[in-house]
């Protein structure tokens, strides 16, 4: 893969130029307590749940359920921290144990 | 004086983000060093960008090459969540002056989840206070992912099943979110939808066709679940 650094440049821009809406946007278009769209503060509203349930997806996108090892590393994993976060409720323990379980389980196991 | 005592008012509140930004930040420095990107773009990113997630993501999209629209859309999309942050924000971040612009462009999940529930202690300034905050954070989050730059390239073993970081990360989030409120359909719509388009589109071509049918589906059934509350 060619990283040319115009490419980059322009790649990262582009992302931060994206962050950079989403976070100036609600003090550029509400100033002084003027009232916003109910459209808009319905898609606040339910937008960071939607987000999360397809970025999880996303994560996912090249898993294959047909081929081996059928996604066992992954439904483990995610089955521990399930587990894991539900009892400890420790963020950075579920992820640091689920990651080192699935590097375990890919390197390793299957 | 007002400064210091800001700042030395203001550091153990970010103790925790130091620990989880320092570690998760290593892990996007090692996996963009792995995909032969420089400390300088690693830095550069941690930098402007500023966001944890979305940089995350951002390694998953550099390695399918240079696809600009899907990576712009996905950060609207990713990100759209700050937009509920800045709304909640409104009144807290009134009368900033000069630090406004710098508050509000460095408010990461983290900084949000810690400023909602700190308020500056009686004498300490809180334009000086969330300034400090929020600038501990960003020096952790881009010196974690510095020292992850600088460890990836040391690092000669294959880091194979590193990546899983940012599964794990939003199974969390996804976790969390989940208890937080009785009404599960926006969560559920966003995994249905993605899933769908996956199957239908094909690996490569699936995020806009999930986020237009996310969009689609949430104005759709606007009605219903406006009724329902959401928390």
């Amino acid at each position: 893969m060619n990283n040319g650094n115009t490419e980059l440049f322009l790649f990262f821009s582009l992302l931060s130029l994206g962050t950079v809406v989403t976070r100036a946007l609600p003090f550029l278009v509400f100033p002084e307590n003027k009232k916003m769209p109910k459209y808009i503060k319905y898609l606040s509203d339910v937008l960071p749940y939607t987000t999360i349930g397809m970025l999880v997806v996303y994560c996912m996108k090249d898993v294959s359920l047909t081929t081996a090892p059928f996604a066992l590393p992954e439904i483990i994993s995610i089955a521990a921290i399930t587990i894991l976060h539900l009892i400890k409720k420790n963020t950075l323990l579920s992820i640091g144990i689920g990651t080192a379980l699935y590097i375990i389980l890919v390197n390793f196991v299957f | 004086m007002k400064k210091h005592s800001a700042l030395r008012t203001a550091f153990p509140y970010t103790i925790p983000v130091l620990s989880g930004y320092v570690v998760l930040g290593a892990a996007f420095g090692i996996l963009m060093s792995k995909q032969g990107i420089s400390l300088f773009w690693i830095a550069f990113a941690s930098i402007f960008i500023y966001a944890g997630s979305m940089q995350f993501v951002a390694v998953a999209l550099l390695s399918t090459g240079f696809d600009y629209l899907s990576a712009f859309l996905m950060t609207l999309i990713i990100n759209a969540r700050h937009l509920f942050y800045g709304i909640s924000f409104l009144q807290k971040y009134k009368n900033m002056g000069k630090f406004k612009p710098y508050l509000v462009l460095s408010l990461t999940d983290e900084t949000f989840s810690l400023l909602c529930s700190t308020e500056p202690p009686d004498g300490i300034s809180a334009k000086w206070f969330y300034f400090y905050i929020s600038l501990l954070n960003h020096i952790y989050w881009v010196a974690g992912t510095v020292l992850g730059g600088i460890l990836g390239a040391l690092i000669k073993f294959d880091t194979k099943g590193l990546e899983f970081v940012l599964t794990a990360l939003f199974i969390v989030i996804f976790i969390d979110q989940w208890k937080s409120t009785k009404n599960h359909i926006p969560a559920t719509i966003g995994v249905f939808s993605t899933v769908v388009c996956r199957i239908l589109f094909g690996s490569s071509d699936f995020l806009i066709p999930s986020m237009a049918a996310i969009i689609l589906m949430l104005t759709l059934i606007r009605k219903p679940l406006e009724r329902r509350a959401i928390k």
